[in-house]
């Protein structure tokens, strides 16, 4: 073990305080931008991600178009500012697959086949990122499409843990994704607790998987609280306003 | 979408659903594995070739002097690439890689990567200059579970690199000075779930039929997971799904080994 590694844990706190099975500070913030027909915005300890929903609506290029079903899409951006060292704009390798995991978790819980023939998109802005911003990015995003009105089976809540020092701990925050031992960003749909997103990189016994798999799902039953506890009281703020 | 697919779909699920599959594997069963080592054996430093039932997949392994990565300026740096060829199937498109072949690429990079399989230490030169090993996936035949397939080619085609020549400053083309230095034998395995079972090694109509599929890459540890698909995984599904891949994964090692 490096002194690094020791560095990241110390009298069983983390290098900000936070126990083992501990969040970082969550703001939820619902219905904000103008456009959009649904959005929210969220900060997630250092991390700053905007989701925003269009659609349903008509479906270009029109092959795509389902007439089953409305066909949804996710695209995942980093901002070049992001980041510390800039990014480039435009899709990378990255996250191409980051947007197809993302589509496919709310491809799972959206209604589509209310929407025969039509596209309804989403669209995920991370514009400051410190680790687990896939994760807050589908949280928000799942937030935006109940903003939107679009119907849904359940919500998607997500969260990431990992190994640091040898220890299984709750979203990981920059310095810990960097040097720890693995890192699994788990989304899942809370009313029946399946997976709906699951990654994982790194090295892990099938016992450590179990443990690291139970924080996660606990994480994202909380994030979920978020989740509704905002969602609520932009519908009440709503009220109050008229 | 393949039409005679998408109506082979009930079909599929109806046949899982009395506990068969349509090549009659049991559930916990994979296709025949065939694995041709130096496919491409004149030119490419390494390569394997690789036929999981239908599926044929063919990896090339190619080395080039370069700059490391400024936080690991003593590490050889390795991209494993994906080309899902037009002539593999009627949905591929010729054209740069889309989601399906990135998502190939990093899942196989991540298994190679985490399991520290290549010695990445051992590729340093000197001074801002190491090797880079570049892992190129090419799709032959798409008959199911090309992220399995691409994998165990990937690993086989490592195990049988050849090192060019480097002498004052200049690679010697087509003269060879030692193998890769590789450490470990990570293995892919995809499992499917149709209706409540779990399936190992997709066909390709049982990828149509499938709602999710659990990717999971193993050497004595778990070294990467991916799940996919639109439908959801209960946990049970998962744990079992990683049994599975680790007791097929030590099946696939031992002939990645005996090559």
């Amino acid at each position: 073990m490096t002194n690094e590694d020791i560095k990241l844990i110390k009298d069983g706190k983390r290098l900000d305080g936070r126990k083992f099975d501990e969040l970082r500070e969550i703001k939820i913030e619902v219905g904000v931008l103008k456009r959009a027909v649904g959005s929210a915005y969220i900060e997630w300890g250092k991390n700053k991600v905007m989701a925003g929903v269009y659609g349903p609506r008509e479906l270009h290029p029109k092959y795509l178009r389902d007439p089953t079903k409305a066909h949804l899409r996710c695209v995942y951006n980093l901002a070049p500012f992001s980041v510390e060292d800039r990014k480039r704009p435009g899709p990378d390798r990255r996250s191409v697959e980051i947007s197809k995991v993302s589509s496919d978790a709310l491809n799972s819980v959206v209604m589509l086949e209310k929407y025969p023939n039509t596209g309804i998109d989403v669209f995920i802005e991370i514009l400051q990122a410190d680790a687990g911003t896939r994760c807050v990015g589908l949280t928000a995003a799942s937030v935006a499409l109940a903003d939107a009105g679009i119907p849904m089976r359940d919500m998607v809540s997500s969260c990431a843990v990992g190994k640091v020092s040898g220890e299984i701990v709750l979203d990981l925050m920059k310095e810990e994704d960097n040097l720890g031992e693995c890192d699994l960003p788990l989304a899942i749909i809370p009313r029946k607790k399946e997976v709906v997103l699951l990654q994982m990189d790194g090295k892990l016994t099938k016992d450590e998987f179990k443990k690291a798999y139970e924080l996660a799902v606990n994480g994202a039953m909380k994030v979920y609280e978020m989740q509704k506890e905002a969602l609520v009281s932009s519908i009440n703020n709503v009220m109050i306003e008229e | 979408m393949e039409i005679e697919t998408y109506l082979r779909k009930d079909y599929i699920t109806n046949l899982v659903r009395e506990g068969k599959r349509l090549d009659g594997r049991g559930f916990d069963e994979c296709r025949d594995i065939e694995i041709e080592k130096d496919y491409v054996g004149e030119k490419a430093c390494g390569s394997a070739l690789v036929r999981l039932g239908d599926t044929k997949v063919l990896v090339g392994i190619s080395l080039d002097v370069g700059e490391p990565y400024s936080d690991a300026p003593e590490e050889g740096v390795m991209t494993v690439s994906t080309e899902l060829r037009p002539l593999a199937s009627p949905s591929f498109e010729a054209g740069p890689p889309g989601g399906e072949a990135i998502e190939i690429a990093r899942v196989v990079d991540r298994g190679i990567r985490e399991s520290k399989a290549i010695e990445t230490g051992k590729l340093f030169i000197e001074e801002d200059k190491v090797w880079i090993v570049f892992v190129d996936i090419h799709a032959l035949d798409q008959g199911g579970n090309m992220i399995d397939a691409s994998g165990i080619a990937s690993i086989a085609a490592l195990l049988n690199t050849r090192m060019p020549r480097y002498e004052d400053g200049q690679i010697i083309r087509g003269e060879w000075n030692g193998k890769l230095p590789v450490t470990c034998v990570p293995v892919p395995c995809t499992s499917v779930k149709i209706g409540d079972s779990i399936l190992i090694d997709p066909s390709l109509d049982e990828e149509y039929a499938m709602d999710a599929r659990l990717t999971v890459a193993t050497t004595d540890t778990i070294n990467a997971m991916q799940k996919g698909g639109q439908g959801t995984l209960k946990e049970d599904e998962v744990l079992s799904a990683i049994d599975l891949s680790f007791e097929r994964g030590k099946e696939i090692r031992k002939i990645i080994q005996s090559l």
